[in-house]
């Protein structure tokens, strides 16, 4: 494992804590109904998302799923305009058509969420050929879900970036559960273990509360797509703490007994807060991390409350480049 | 001026595209060995014009099948910076990519509130007339008008497929280009110098001052036969073909319709939610006083296409049922009793 500077794992640490705090406020707005429909969040999953996102460059491409307010944090995105589009507003990162499920930010590499289960990936497969066609040394990463994992296009894509050595990660969040549906029942086998098929290296990351172990193995991904050996497949465990969205009422108890309690004990920000204590930083510094995120959330509330919603004019821009053609 | 095929006209046009910015890229099944004929010289590599040896491997790719696969990638790579053109060969392979169609290519502009551009044309050969059974016969462009976002072009004419294909490649969004098999072997004179077609302005087949007939794809050539049979019996036709169906050239048929006051429509397509049936519908609200008599399509029935010569052949509009339609909005009789399809 290379050795981290201080910033960059200070870095980490609060990007984690911005995820947690970002999605915790959108769970109460909902619930509240400040935010129309409904969100899913990446409570408890923020390792994975962090240790991912913070291995690719500025510059790099990524395509995200219905669960993906933590990928543009995780990779840079401001809060104000993210919170704006999950209101609907004209400030909203999307200018308030896309909302929770289709949130997209091109200044980070963000290439869009998606809320077809598997449909981006092949988005983002595309980025890397951009990259490989281009020559121009991107690095192109899908997030997808364990649910995904079983989507036909998951494997035309990896098909393709096997045999056109593209600079591809296929970063799969095995959070356990298709919504109610373990993920085990509905899946033949380990999900990493595909890759062979496909001849490119499949990684599991047992440890994926850990954003260390993740971004060390996304990082020797990347090094690997940069330099031009082609693709590979990432699974991460980890563990989604909340619903599948927010304000869904399951009837049904599909969680092992004491299950969520034992993921609970392995909390990813806790896990690094205590790494980050016996690195030497101080209790003040960690406890300040916590600080800003709740204050930079509290901002992109307000952000958000203090946008207009959008005029209705904006509903018939944007199909077309020429606002001629729509009819 | 030099004459091309039809398919000589994409080729030609695909062509220039390439030499004229690197960010084209053409990609498909078999796009490398030529199959089709609109990626070379000829049917040898060692032929003049092969796209394989002029542009390279990076830049003509042979994909596998997987068209789910192929048409998301090409959308992200248009929204990172490449001008993907895609080759699905077949037009009714287009189905085993409708979730990237509907979902990516035609929702993420908009979606992502203008983010995204998309500036990619998937190309596909409406197989139909030639007996390949049902799998293969389809003229799916009705259910892609369907799709706001997307842009729709189905050229008749080699000049027409040539320019169009300029301007679908230059286009920053997402264009569907459905190209008629029965039409590649058509030729006529065409300018071999680049130019472009705009996209959303009709092509006036034939002036007329009695009737409209409306018609796309290959129903083209079967109405201006149609109305060179009728011109002998005083009836004069106008031939509108709208080249592009998103945008729609309503302007041009309007103008037409209100001059001759009737209206035929012939597509190849089915009947029900065709083009046929959106242009119909435009011209009954927009203006319906100017019209003479009612309005006439002439498409294929809602049913599937049969494999026997027999039956296929009375599938789509011919010059026949056609110039049948045109002789009842004049109230001309009938010359003989008109076959299912209109």
């Amino acid at each position: 494992m290379a050795e981290l500077a201080r910033d960059t794992l200070r870095e980490m640490q609060l990007r984690m804590l911005r995820i947690r705090a970002f999605d915790e406020r959108a769970s109460k707005m909902v619930k509240r109904g400040h935010i129309p429909g409904t969100v899913h969040t990446s409570i408890g999953q923020e390792a994975q998302v962090v240790g991912a996102t913070m291995a690719l460059g500025a510059g790099d491409y990524m395509s995200g799923n219905h669960r993906s307010h933590g990928h543009p944090i995780g990779k840079g995105s401001p809060l104000g305009p993210l919170m704006a589009e999950l209101v609907g507003k004209a400030t909203g990162v999307c200018k308030g058509k896309g909302g929770s499920l289709h949130l997209a930010d091109f200044a980070v590499g963000s290439l869009g969420e998606s809320g077809i289960v598997g449909s981006s990936i092949p988005i983002a497969n595309g980025a890397a050929l951009s990259s490989k066609v281009l020559n121009n040394g991107k690095v192109a990463l899908a997030f997808f879900g364990d649910g995904a994992a079983n989507q036909g296009v998951l494997y035309e894509s990896m098909n393709m970036a096997g045999v056109w050595d593209l600079p591809m990660i296929f970063l799969c969040e095995n959070n356990q559960y298709a919504l109610s549906t373990p993920a085990h029942t509905v899946t033949s086998g380990i999900i990493s273990e595909r890759a062979a098929g496909f001849g490119m290296p499949g990684i599991r990351v047992e440890e994926g509360q850990d954003v260390l172990a993740v971004y060390d193995a996304v990082s020797e991904a990347v090094a690997r797509a940069r330099a031009g050996d082609g693709p590979t497949l990432v699974e991460v465990m980890t563990y989604r703490y909340n619903e599948h969205s927010e304000g869904l009422r399951l009837g049904t108890d599909y969680r092992n007994a004491g299950e969520r309690e034992a993921w609970l004990k392995k909390d990813p920000i806790v896990l690094f807060r205590h790494y980050l204590a016996s690195q030497g930083f101080s209790d003040d510094e960690l406890d300040g991390l916590q600080a800003t995120a709740l204050a930079e959330v509290d901002a992109a509330v307000a952000f958000s409350d203090a946008s207009p919603y959008p005029d209705l004019s904006v509903a018939f821009d944007d199909l077309y480049t020429d606002k001629e053609s729509a009819a | 001026m030099t004459v091309m095929s039809y398919l000589g006209a994409i080729g030609a046009a695909q062509r220039e595209a390439m030499d004229a910015d690197e960010r084209v890229i053409i990609i498909g099944e078999d796009v490398e060995a030529n199959v089709y004929g609109t990626t070379g010289g000829g049917k040898s590599r060692s032929d003049k014009g092969d796209f394989l040896q002029r542009y390279g491997k990076n830049r003509i790719r042979n994909t596998p099948i997987s068209e789910e696969g192929i048409v998301g990638a090409a959308a992200g790579a248009a929204m990172t910076g490449l001008r993907p053109i895609v080759d699905l060969s077949y037009s009714s392979f287009l189905y085993m990519a409708m979730d990237q169609f509907v979902n990516q290519v035609a929702k993420n502009r908009y979606m992502f509130g203008g983010q995204a551009s998309m500036p990619v044309v998937f190309r596909s050969a409406m197989f139909y007339g030639l007996n390949t059974g049902a799998h293969h016969s389809d003229r799916p462009y009705p259910m892609f008008m369907n799709v706001p976002g997307l842009k729709i072009i189905a050229p008749a004419t080699p000049a027409d497929a040539k320019g169009l294909l300029r301007s679908a490649v230059d286009s920053d969004d997402p264009i569907l280009s459905f190209e008629a098999c029965l039409l590649w072997s058509a030729k006529e004179d065409v300018d071999e110098n680049e130019f472009w077609i705009p996209l959303g302005v009709a092509r006036t087949a034939r002036e007329g001052t009695d009737v409209t007939v409306v018609a796309i794809s290959s129903s083209v050539p079967e109405a201006v036969a149609a109305a060179e049979e009728l011109a002998r019996e005083g009836v004069s036709v106008e031939v509108i073909d709208p080249r592009t169906l998103v945008p729609l050239d309503r302007d041009a048929i309007l103008r037409s319709v209100a001059k001759t006051g009737r209206l035929v429509v012939a597509e190849p397509a089915h009947r029900t939610c065709g083009a046929a049936a959106e242009i119909s519908a435009l011209v009954a609200e927009e203006i319906f006083d100017s019209l003479k008599a009612p309005i006439i399509r002439v498409t294929a029935p809602d049913m599937q296409i049969p494999f026997s010569p027999s039956l296929e052949k009375q599938m789509y509009p011919t010059k026949a049922t056609i110039a049948a339609a045109i002789r009842r909005v004049v109230d001309l009789p009938a010359l003989q009793p008109v076959a299912a399809a209109v």
